[in-house]
């Protein structure tokens, strides 16, 4: 939609613009709330009928209230830490507020959990915010079909995004770039993505199809190559083809592997010689499923990554995602976006309230 | 999990509180309780078997044995871990193989669990250890190129994979699979399914009718060992729907406590077969409960380690380097190979880091050596004569300007190596001098020792009173470990794509 209001020759209207816009986000809003419907029928669910189900709501607030809120809390993964928190603060101001019913508690606790995912919250700043005000003026159009100079290369490296994801294997990487890639499409970019994953047996190829699938190029080599050289690549490409955004998919490595650890490093070193400041974004991919590990994998990426964000994959399945509020707790890494399935538009931007409206109901 | 969060720890902090007082009482082995229990949650031990696992062994606990323990935290940590591995069950439970051929083993699981990663690994094991002849069948056709991955790595394995082009539908390929395993005369089907949903009516629907249709003999239910507490669900899930006779935990590797196995294992009562330890294709291991109940109580996996250093590790080379260091003849040959060795270990930190708390301490250290660097320092040895390698004494300026030259580094490179292999040198005659116990080789023996033999004690022996150890030897011989596989078992940095490395 928003990809053809912003062709390069054209100035869009402020009012289409936004008019497209809103419906979009509604459209995608609705996704997300039915796929997060499924996670609400889980544990979230039950807590939602302690405190607000029929009967459970005219009873009175007792000690068993406050145990069995554990139990549900501990099974949706925020872990002893968490949870023990959680529940300190709200018996607090269960006590300073003088709390009598449980539905009062209930938002209460809504409350809390918000804040701690408000902890590191940032709301992302989208590029295209700026072709929205009044008064802009598109950039002189270019002959993108003529080779580039070496002052305009360097004009176009400043200009271009590069987001770097990272994460443990099988946590959804690749997914969750095709997932992105479509997202900034959306919003009238030009993506280009990197088959970082030189690794794993036919990673390339998947990348490959959804960059088929998405109408965007993918900078490959072959099977065993060196990431460095698949980035290095890349990041010119990217900057020739005046994108702007450049998404680099890497292997997944346990976190724990000192030299896959390293082998980051130098990607790092790479991205950073042609572009400067790359990657201004890295992303590390989190998979709702994973419990108490989660937290020591951002914790570990935290150190040798300039983690920027975190994005917590596979929402749609029954897990929580409870350690998505670890994180947020302990790592001070935002969470910058949530995938909820398989296809390229099952992602949404991350928002603390949104989020736990739509599990609590 | 640091050594001082660990469980015998904090137990052992909660009991000295109370040990004022004389005797113990229930309500204080109660308290100790608790931090049992927050340990199996830290580890992910589903809540609610959490909950019946302590209430379970409160019995054992609140006894004779542990009130008047002198040490009743260690007590309670053998109640615990005894109690986790007889939960965890069998180790070494055989794969169902058909009388009458072929056999028919069904992967399912999540998303990412590891099933197409496993269902390779699983054709080689197979191979190896009884000639089974499989036949590999891609039946994920929803994600992009799965089908591409299965048949990359059934290539690289020389193992037979059988898929159709884009638009056949899974019932289709499983059907004809077993035509061509026939036709071949393969007597194994290994089926490889697309990652689902336990909630996703339709596709556990269509695992439910390829199982009518193929009647597998094993139905492997794949599980990441960092699933959290819905471990529980998926699994009771896939067993109530489609069946499962065995499990698989993977990504071992990693630092996840694995409470998710006892999980899986408790709700189901399955058996867990195996598990995965690593990326490459030799890196599916059998399932010892002992040593994943240490893990799980944040113990480390001791064994494990010694083992994975083991099959890295010559000994015997071990012991005439040392001999060598302490005489002093120590020469760059031996500190080419030295540095090969440590390279080969695949970074012997990952190892190491398997001991809690040892890790993080580890990180920085120099044991880590660049691809780069060992590369540089290769060129400069190998262009010397075995003469300059054996007496680097003999290394004159005018030969290390022809050592430079051949090495296509700077005779400043080549007098840093020099100096340092002689300090090197210096200092391993001065360590290695009356003591023994120093040297790469004897960190492995210097372990063993100090569990006083018995190499299934966590780290930090547990005894009782009198001296016993705490902790019995293990009657299902998994201390008796058939020969380690010998190439690589840690995936190593930039050697990961080893094929493409250039010989020298």
């Amino acid at each position: 939609m928003l990809r053809r209001l912003f062709g390069r020759k054209e100035q869009p209207k402020p009012e289409e613009v936004q008019q497209q816009l809103a419906q979009q986000q509604q459209e995608e809003q609705e996704r997300i709330e039915e796929s997060l419907q499924r996670t609400r029928r889980g544990a979230f669910g039950d807590i939602f009928n302690l405190f607000k189900g029929k009967e459970a709501a005219a009873e009175p607030i007792t000690e068993e209230l406050f145990e069995e809120l554990e139990m549900l809390l501990y099974s949706a993964d925020l872990g002893p830490q968490t949870v023990e928190e959680v529940q300190y603060v709200l018996r607090k101001r269960y006590q300073d507020a003088k709390l009598t019913t449980r539905p009062q508690l209930y938002d209460t606790l809504k409350e809390v959990l918000t804040e701690v995912l408000q902890e590191g919250y940032e709301p992302i700043k989208a590029r295209w915010e700026a072709w929205m005000q009044p008064g802009y003026q598109p950039p002189d159009p270019v002959d993108e079909s003529l080779p580039m100079s070496e002052e305009q290369f360097k004009e176009a490296a400043k200009k271009l995004h590069v987001i770097l994801v990272i994460g443990v294997n099988g946590v959804g990487k690749t997914t969750t770039i095709a997932k992105l890639a479509n997202y900034l499409q959306n919003r009238g970019e030009k993506v280009v993505l990197a088959a970082g994953d030189t690794f794993r047996a036919a990673a390339i190829e998947q990348l490959q199809v959804w960059g088929e699938r998405l109408g965007v190029e993918v900078v490959a080599q072959k099977q065993g190559s060196d990431p460095g050289a698949v980035v290095h690549d890349a990041c010119n490409r990217a900057v020739n083809l005046r994108a702007d955004t450049l998404i680099i998919d890497t292997a997944g490595r346990l976190h724990n592997k000192a030299n896959l650890m390293e082998e980051l490093r130098k990607i790092y070193k790479v991205a950073g010689r042609i572009v400067p400041d790359a990657p201004h974004e890295t992303l590390l991919i989190i998979d709702a499923t994973t419990g108490q590990n989660g937290l020591t994998q951002a914790k570990a990426f935290a150190e040798i990554a300039k983690l920027t964000g975190v994005v917590v994959a596979k929402l749609d399945g029954t897990a929580k995602g409870g350690i998505a509020f670890a994180i947020s707790r302990n790592v001070g890494v935002p969470i910058r976006y949530i995938g909820t399935g398989e296809k390229m538009t099952d992602l949404a931007e991350f928002n603390p309230r949104q989020f736990v409206n739509a599990l609590f109901g | 999990m640091a050594m001082f969060d660990s469980l015998s720890e904090r137990l052992q902090g909660v009991f000295e509180q109370l040990s004022s007082k004389g005797r113990l009482t229930e309500e204080d082995v109660d308290a100790g309780l608790k931090e049992v229990r927050l340990a199996l949650l830290a580890a992910d031990v589903n809540f609610k078997i959490a909950k019946e696992f302590v209430a379970s062994i409160r019995e054992k606990a609140v006894g004779g044995a542990v009130l008047q323990a002198l040490n009743p935290g260690q007590q309670v940590i053998k109640i615990v871990y005894d109690e986790l591995v007889t939960l965890l069950g069998e180790g070494a439970v055989k794969l169902n193989i058909a009388q009458r051929p072929p056999t028919i083993v069904m992967m399912v699981g999540l998303q990412g669990s590891g099933k197409t990663t496993t269902t390779a690994k699983l054709a080689l094991y197979l191979r190896k250890s009884s000639g089974q002849r499989p036949l590999l069948v891609a039946a994920d056709i929803y994600r992009p190129a799965a089908v591409a991955q299965l048949e990359s790595l059934g290539k690289q394995l020389g193992v037979p994979v059988y898929s159709e082009p884009a638009g056949s539908k899974p019932l289709e390929i499983v059907h004809n699979a077993l035509a061509r395993a026939q036709e071949l005369g393969l007597n194994m089907l290994i089926i490889d399914t697309a990652g689902r949903l336990n909630i996703d009516e339709m596709m556990m629907n269509e695992l439910v009718q390829i199982r009518d249709q193929m009647q597998p003999h094993e139905t492997l239910l794949v599980v990441d060992a960092m699933t959290g507490q819905e471990a529980v669900r998926v699994a009771k899930d896939f067993a109530e729907q489609v069946g499962i006779s065995g499990i698989v935990m993977t990504k071992m590797d990693g630092d996840a406590r694995g409470g998710a196995a006892l999980s899986v294992r408790s709700v189901t009562g399955v058996p867990i077969k195996f598990i995965g330890t690593g990326e490459k294709a030799d890196a599916l291991e059998q399932f010892y409960p002992d040593r994943v109940a240490s893990r799980i109580l944040g113990m480390g996996d001791v064994l494990t380690l010694i083992e994975k250093a083991q099959s890295e590790f010559d000994e015997k080379q071990a012991l005439e380097l040392q001999a060598k260091m302490r005489k002093g003849t120590y020469d760059l040959e031996n500190f080419l190979e030295q540095m090969r060795q440590i390279k080969r270990m695949g970074s012997i930190t990952d190892l190491l880091g398997m001991i809690p708390g040892l890790g993080g301490a580890l990180k920085n250290s120099d044991l880590n050596i660049d691809n780069d660097d060992l590369k540089h320092i290769e060129a400069i040895i190998l262009s010397m004569t075995t003469q300059e390698r054996r007496d680097p004494d003999v290394i004159t300026a005018s030969r290390r300007k022809r050592i430079a030259k051949g090495s296509g580094s700077n005779v400043h490179d080549v007098n840093v190596l020099l100096d340092q292999f002689k300090e090197m040198r210096k200092m391993m005659k001065q360590l290695t001098g009356n003591n023994t116990q120093r040297g790469l080789g004897n960190i492995m023996r210097m372990m063993k020792q100090k569990q006083g033999g018995d190499t299934r004690l966590p780290f930090g022996a547990m005894r009782d009173e009198e001296g016993h150890a705490l902790l019995a030897a293990p009657t299902n011989g998994s201390s008796n470990r058939p020969a380690a596989p010998s190439n690589g078992v840690n995936r190593g940095g930039s050697n990961r794509n080893k094929k493409n490395k250039k010989k020298r």
